[in-house]
């Protein structure tokens, strides 16, 4: 059913006795043509991608827990196309174009708003550091401006210009970035990818790999041997624990990422802000709380849940930022596991399985990608070569020695 | 979290630095290996969900490297060895 | 406005009398009370506004799991949105306004949305505002955004004080109510360093709000007692007013202390609150129940509350919360109200108990209720007149800090709620109510047996005193049969029956699609009150039974928490340590500019009388520098003191280039690579000895290749012998550079430092001023003949001192890191800019160093194809062809006439100073296959501002490139 203002006025009158279910719940097949581990963003992104720019039918999606129930449902909701380097910055701004085309591509409000990021400046060095990157930013046609400390100033005046251990010196600001509403993200690509025949199926966790004379067959499921003849996993969280069962080791380590909500409140902030002097980032909900988060807690971890200490020092970063906030309250935090990878890109490519590919190793900053990710994963997956702008994505490049190192930081994935 | 500092006791965890996994002792011979052998250690990692051998540096403290087994699901710490030791004992010497 | 609804008894101070003010309207309480109570007490009810229908409410509850009773609690820069008017205590003078509503409380134009209601049902806003694409951004959202949100954040500073401390325990008790006192008074007796931490004012959890007696006394009294015998002994920490927020890994909790929220403002010089970290041997979870609602037509206005809560207002704060009252519930406990109301006179008029098969099935009364619709279990509705109602829906244990290891509650039938199970945070014990055990008796039972489990306690135990010992008789109800109308399941985000109908219809059955899809348990409640029931009716709705729908965990904190208190004194320009140089303090009485290097503040420049703008003062420290001497503190590098027999052998081994073979007296340039083959760091290094070296690093990576060399020592290469020490705050490290650089510092060092004696790259120990020990290097950065001069750090001061007054004939400048940056950049070094992780010794133009014939971190992985790919970037000098023309650092190289896109993008401008010396901007940078254009012209474009430069690809050596000047 086709969704619009008029249908939500119809329904209102009518007792809302007409809304359809979002998607089905299908027993699965006996076998697919592709089978997609993984029922978050990506992993439904790629089911709808490939179903409706791709043509392919015969899909399954397997999901382990809930639909969106991936980093796709525990993300601080930021989009943007503010990238340093090559390989990089022309897939993130080609999913920024899909952001800004997605709701009415798939007939679902998913709140992208792009109300603009800012990157603050304190040093020198860094607006050295951001010129470059905010010409790279418009070379490669994402846009970009420089603001002087007046117009940061301008903008919110509120924050600490007078008592800084940090001075603000102005900042990069990219006006097409923004925030989304993420779970209705999931839910958007869920419902478009059921409405073309996707079977979506939760509860759904995949056990093993059948893998004969280096071919993939099907997966092992906690519902049963499911066929097919190519699997994508995208699962980014927990992709060395799934692709452990082809017996491939990752250069990706898993670390938790705490995120956090205040309490709601009436607007404070606009846009999209990140602090220079320390590690914090921020913005306000529709609803009114401020999000936030910082640094990653930093050790391997599969828990879901972080420790005080990163709680403290994201707050102190924010206190040192905005010292009005004093009095404003966390509400809740929460904690997401990361695929940290070895160089902070992530990875879309095939793998030494013939018909397994594999999407993962997004690290902190996979939700901004969700639409590139999930349409360049289903080009690889139908068309068995890389979308033109994920072509840097690839496994080998630490073989080669073409990282794509966006801090510098090398093969130390909690730094990245 | 707290590591039980095999010399100094238990020690919050904040005063430490971490690494990575403990593999990364292991390194290849850089005469010998060759870019193959460099790759997998600088860049693969098993990763596991359960009992992880990983290294801690005891930055705020006496400057040991430790090898901290830690369970990445639960965070629980069963065993805390300074790195030199276990350097030793995987045949490590100069 | 009198307390006309104020009763007898109660734990308030009657002697006291306290003014406050609720949107601007005078009022009076009394010291015990809760804005909340004092309030009810004065008659009001109407305390708040819904999320979003803006629907008028009261207090739903009379603890810190309110929905409803939210105000904005004091004004100006102390403004604290979002504040339960049901913790928050009564002061004098205290001021509260109410949030969410326009132009005021009684009358909220914004309340026509709960007119309009039925076009915002759950998930509304995901189906519509698409079409026309822009209106979403220009139109909806801004309204959305306009309308959402509950209090206002003030926008000034806050001025109060937070603090942070630890405190180490053998057991933690959480909560004071029965069980946490018992827990704590077993385990205080039998000597164990306890800390009891109790979310209220007074100890004491429910026995304050009930009329149970425990042995003899009056349970509140019984609880004063316990208190007052824990407050005798000196291993008991009494913590009330503070909140266990988080159950963390090994035992450490957070904890709230509220030291100032109950005062007009903090005391001179206190916290407002403290962040406790509390380490724990062992817990004990004591933190009772929160009550549930039942759902039925418009059960959310003021004067409906739940039965505790009726009961605690009247037992604790002697306050009814009507004239005419009436019980609606479905299991034993809401009788209690019944009971305890009549006890004190308070007209009760009916008790509906469902298992009777009576219903409350709708109300009446905008701003307050005026009336019930009772339906009997024959279907026969009749209104009657109440001003309050009092409902109970059952208990559910506070099992929050329990599942805050993701642990999941199991289901319990008998008392029909989630209860902990087994595998809760390590060294965590759960008793009382939290325990689902939510009898007195069973209380105190718990509480000392899980004490001495946790402790394990052999010798005697508290005798436990006579307590009541109910079985909770419950049957289920958690909504009553639907009408037409809208029954509260979330009462702060406006989430009814309906929105789990529908999101049903919609399939959006998974619990955590029920809370996403719906809001349930996102406000600032976070579900205390309204979880488990929409559960219970997705449950009903999908036909499954409760555990088979899920469960609920929850995050911490456990309630909301002051951003200032996470902070604590990190903020403003206490926020990070301030590092300072041995010439601070010289430098500042020199009026210095300074700039942040880290945590480094380091000189940037010194302006003399006269000066207005930096460039001059720059200028003239690098002509005066190039022309004389120039003095510049380098003490923030970082300084390693490598010794032992294999130091050497060490060197070679995590440097790329070779110091083995380094003579003793002097140093090299060395080049640290990562374990990946990039450039991690350099620095000089001297031999000061056979078996001694002393190593310098850059600023930014002083701590990092310390803790990675002991990697390299203890993990890689355990027996070599070498040991290492960090000395970089040891010794006070000065440049001192130009033509007159000997010549001044003969004046201070002690021995013979002519060419021949001290010649290039030399290095050795000295004495200074007539015997002090210093460290002397001849390197230079500048391009001159410098040298860096080291005393222990406490005489660097009297150096710099005394280096101007002995050199005063020299005319020597102390200049700071712009300078640095110009003769560097002028130089061709590669510094900050270049060394960005991200480069090669060849981008560098640094390749030769990288020997091949040893084993060093890093050598392997420079290797690989994707390194040393002939057309990559490398090191160039650049210079505008127009010396008029500025230059800006970040800009990008592109071919003259080539379009401003990525395809043509050549590479970038790493570092610009202006060359005083050359008369024009230079600057270095990484140009794809650079080295082969040396000479060419190409474009240094910075979109940022428009500036398109025409600019010419030099060497990066600008200045003496044969260094003639500094082998003077």
């Amino acid at each position: 059913m086709r969704y619009s203002g008029f249908r939500v006025i119809a329904e209102a009158l009518t007792g809302h006795r007409g809304w359809k279910p979002m998607w089905r719940d299908p027993a699965p097949q006996p076998d697919y043509d592709y089978i997609i581990i993984g029922g978050g963003g990506h992993g439904l992104a790629t089911a709808y991608y490939l179903a409706k720019e791709f043509g392919q039918a015969r899909i399954a999606v397997l999901e382990k827990g809930w639909l969106g129930g991936g980093n796709v449902g525990r993300n601080t909701t930021i989009i943007r196309s503010n990238y340093l380097l090559d390989g990089n910055e022309p897939f993130y701004e080609f999913s920024l174009k899909l952001w800004e085309g997605l709701e009415q591509d798939f007939n679902y409000n998913a709140m992208v708003s792009q109300r603009g990021i800012i990157n603050l400046i304190h040093t020198d060095a860094q607006r050295d550091a951001f010129t470059r990157r905010g010409n790279g930013m418009i070379l490669h046609g994402a846009g970009a401006e420089m603001l002087d400390r007046e117009q940061v100033r301008a903008l919110y005046p509120w924050l600490n210009f007078d008592n800084a251990r940090f001075p603000i010196k102005g900042a990069l600001m990219q006006r097409r970035g923004g925030t989304v509403r993420h779970d209705a993200v999931a839910w958007g690509y869920a419902r478009g990818a059921d409405s073309r025949g996707v079977d979506l199926i939760q509860n759904c966790e995949v056990t093993g790999m059948r893998i004969e004379n280096g071919r993939i067959r099907g997966v092992e499921t906690t519902r049963g041997f499911i066929g097919a003849k190519k699997v994508g996993v995208a699962v980014a969280g927990s992709s060395g624990r799934v692709l452990a069962h082809a017996g491939m080791r990752l250069p990706i380590e898993s670390h938790v990422l705490q995120a956090f909500v205040s309490e709601g409140l009436k607007p404070l902030i606009d846009g999209v802000m990140t602090f220079g002097a320390g590690h914090f980032y921020v913005s306000q909900s529709d609803k009114g709380g401020l999000v936030f988060g910082g640094d990653i807690d930093g050790y391997n971890s599969y828990a879901q849940r972080g420790n005080l200490p990163v709680i403290e020092d994201v707050a102190e970063g924010g206190m040192a930022l905005m010292p009005a906030i004093g009095r404003v309250r966390l509400l809740r935090t929460w904690g997401g596991i990361m695929d940290m990878s070895m160089d902070g890109s992530p990875i879309i490519d095939r793998t030494p399985v013939d018909g397994l590919y594999f999407n993962g190793g997004w690290c902190y900053g996979g939700f901004k990608a969700t639409p590139a990710s999930g349409w360049s994963f289903a080009h690889l997956l139908a068309r068995d070569e890389p979308h033109p702008t994920a072509r840097a994505f690839r496994f080998d490049r630490f073989l080669k020695g073409r990282m794509i190192d966006e801090k510098g930081q090398g093969a130390q994935p909690n730094l990245h | 979290m707290i590591i039980n500092h095999p010399i100094l006791g238990p020690r919050d965890a904040q005063e430490f630095v971490y690494l990575g996994d403990a593999a990364l002792i292991d390194r290849p011979d850089g005469m010998t290996d060759g870019i193959e052998a460099f790759h997998t250690y600088a860049y693969l990692r098993d990763n596991p969900a359960g009992d992880h051998r990983e290294l801690w540096y005891h930055e705020q403290g006496d400057r040991s490297w430790l090898v901290v087994t830690r369970n990445t699901v639960t965070h629980e710490i069963t065993k805390v060895e300074l790195a030199r030791d276990v350097a030793r004992a995987m045949g490590r010497s100069t | 406005m009198t307390q006309s609804n104020r009763i007898s008894g109660g734990q308030i101070d009657r002697g006291q009398t306290l003014r406050f003010t609720f949107d601007g309207q005078g009022f009076t309480g009394h010291p015990g009370d809760t804005l909340a109570s004092a309030l009810l007490a004065n008659g009001v009810r109407l305390m708040g506004r819904s999320f979003k229908y803006h629907r008028p409410r009261g207090p739903l509850t009379a603890g810190s799991e309110e929905p409803n009773a939210l105000v904005e609690l004091r004004s100006g820069a102390r403004r604290e949105p979002n504040t339960r008017a049901t913790v928050a205590e009564l002061f004098d003078g205290l001021e509260a306004t109410s949030q969410n509503r326009w132009p005021s409380l009684r009358f909220d134009a914004m309340a026509v949305n709960d007119r309009l209601s039925s076009f915002f049902a759950a998930g509304f806003y995901y189906k519509t505002f698409m079409w026309p694409r822009s209106f979403w951004e220009k139109l909806y959202e801004p309204i959305i955004r306009r309308a959402a949100g509950l209090g206002s954040v003030s926008r000034e500073e806050d001025p109060d004080l937070y603090d942070k401390g630890f405190l180490h325990c053998d057991l933690l008790v959480i909560g004071a109510g029965p069980a946490g006192l018992m827990a704590a008074l077993t385990a205080g007796r039998a000597g164990a360093r306890v800390i009891l931490a109790d979310e209220d004012f007074r100890m004491g959890g429910r026995l304050n709000a009930e009329t149970f007696t425990i042995g003899q006394v009056a349970g509140a009294d019984w609880a004063a007692g316990v208190v007052t015998e824990l407050a005798t002994m000196p291993n008991v920490r009494l913590m009330p007013r503070t909140t266990v927020i988080g159950a963390f890994d090994h035992g450490i909790h957070g904890a709230v202390e509220r030291l100032g929220d109950h005062l007009a403002e903090p005391a001179a010089g206190k916290p407002r609150q403290i962040l406790w970290r509390i380490y724990a041997r062992r817990s004990v979870l004591a933190g009772g129940a929160t009550e549930r609602p039942i759902a039925f037509e418009n059960n959310d206005r003021p004067g409906i509350m739940l039965a505790g809560a009726m009961r605690a207002y009247a037992n604790r704060w002697a306050v009814t919360a009507g004239q005419r009252v009436a019980v609606f519930t479905n299991n034993d406990d809401g009788l209690r109200t019944a009971a305890d109301l009549r006890a004190k006179g308070v007209d009760l008029v009916e008790v509906i108990d469902s298992r009777k098969g009576d219903m409350i099935v709708d109300s009446r009364g905008r701003l307050g209720l005026k009336s019930v619709t009772v339906q009997d279990s024959k279907g026969q509705r009749r209104d009657i007149t109440v001003d309050a109602l009092a409902v109970s829906g059952g208990w559910n244990p506070n099992v929050n800090l329990y599942s805050h290891h993701r642990a999941r509650p199991v289901w319990d039938d008998t008392i029909v709620a989630f209860v902990p199970g087994a595998d809760g945070p390590p060294g965590l014990t759960v008793a009382g109510a939290a325990a689902g055990v939510l009898s007195t008796h069973g209380a105190l039972r718990t509480g000392r047996d899980a004490a001495i489990a946790a402790l394990g306690l052999t010798g005697a135990a508290p005798d436990l005193p006579e307590a009541e010992d109910a079985t909770p008789r419950i049957t289920p109800l958690w909504h009553v049969p639907q009408g037409k109308g809208r029954a509260w399941i979330d009462q702060q985000n406006d989430v009814t029956v309906k929105d789990v109908k529908l999101a049903a219809q919609e399939n959006f059955i998974s619990v955590e699609h029920l809370k996403r899809y719906t809001t349930l348990g996102m406000a600032t409640d976070q579900g205390k009150t309204g979880n488990v029931l929409g559960l219970a009716v997705m449950a009903e709705l999908t036909g499954r039974s409760i555990p088979q729908t899920g469960t609920t965990i929850y995050r911490p904190p456990y309630t909301p928490v002051a951003m200032g208190t996470l902070a604590g004194r990190s903020r403003g320009a206490e926020f990070k340590p301030v590092r300072m140089t041995p010439s601070h303090h010289w430098a500042r009485e020199q009026c210095a500019v300074f700039v942040e290097v880290g945590n480094w503040l380091r000189t940037q420049w010194v302006p003399k009388d006269g000066e207005t703008e930096w460039r001059q003062s720059v200028d003239r420290e690098v002509l005066a520098t190039r022309r004389s001497v120039g003095i510049c503190d380098v003490t923030t590098l970082g300084k390693i003191d490598i010794q032992g027999t294999d130091a050497g052998a060490f060197l070679d081994r995590v440097y790329a280039n070779t110091f083995s073979t380094l003579k003793v007296g002097k140093c090299r340039y060395g080049l640290m690579l990562r374990e990946d083959g990039l450039v991690y760091d350099d620095g000089t290094t001297a031999r000061l000895a056979e078996h001694e070296y002393v190593m310098t690093t850059t600023t930014a990576n002083a701590v990092g290749v310390f803790r990675h060399l002991e990697f390299c020592r203890q993990c890689l290469w355990p027996d070599m012998d070498v040991q290492l020490i960090s000395t970089t705050e040891a010794w006070a490290q000065f440049s001192v550079a130009g033509p007159n650089a000997r010549n001044l510092l003969e004046k201070i060092v002690d021995q013979d430092i002519s060419d021949a004696a001290f010649p290039y790259m030399g290095a050795g120990n000295v004495t200074v001023c007539g015997g002090l020990r210093a460290r002397l290097f001849r390197i230079s950065f500048s391009g001159e003949l410098a040298f860096e001069i080291a005393v222990p750090t406490r005489y660097g001061d009297a150096l710099l001192r005394e280096m101007l007054a002995r050199g005063a004939e020299y005319d020597p400048v102390v200049y700071g890191t712009e300078a640095l940056g110009v003769m560097r950049v002028e130089k061709g070094h590669v510094a900050g800019g270049e060394l960005n992780g991200q480069s090669t010794a060849l981008n560098m133009g640094l390749g030769k160093m990288v020997s091949q014939k040893k084993d060093s971190i890093g050598r392997v992985l420079s290797t690989r194809e994707g390194l040393t790919d002939p057309e990559g970037y490398r090191l160039v000098g650049v210079r505008p062809v127009d010396p008029a023309a500025r230059l800006t650092a970040g800009s990008h190289f592109l071919d003259i006439g080539a379009a401003a896109v990525a395809a043509n993008d050549a590479g970038w401008l790493t570092s610009k100073v202006y060359s005083p010396h050359i008369g024009s901007d230079i600057a270095l940078g990484y140009l794809k296959a650079g080295a082969g254009r040396i000479g060419q012209r190409m474009r240094a474009v910075n979109l940022l501002a428009g500036q398109d430069t025409e600019v010419e690809i030099v060497s990066p050596h600008f200045f003496d490139p044969e260094g003639e000047r500094l082998r003077g």
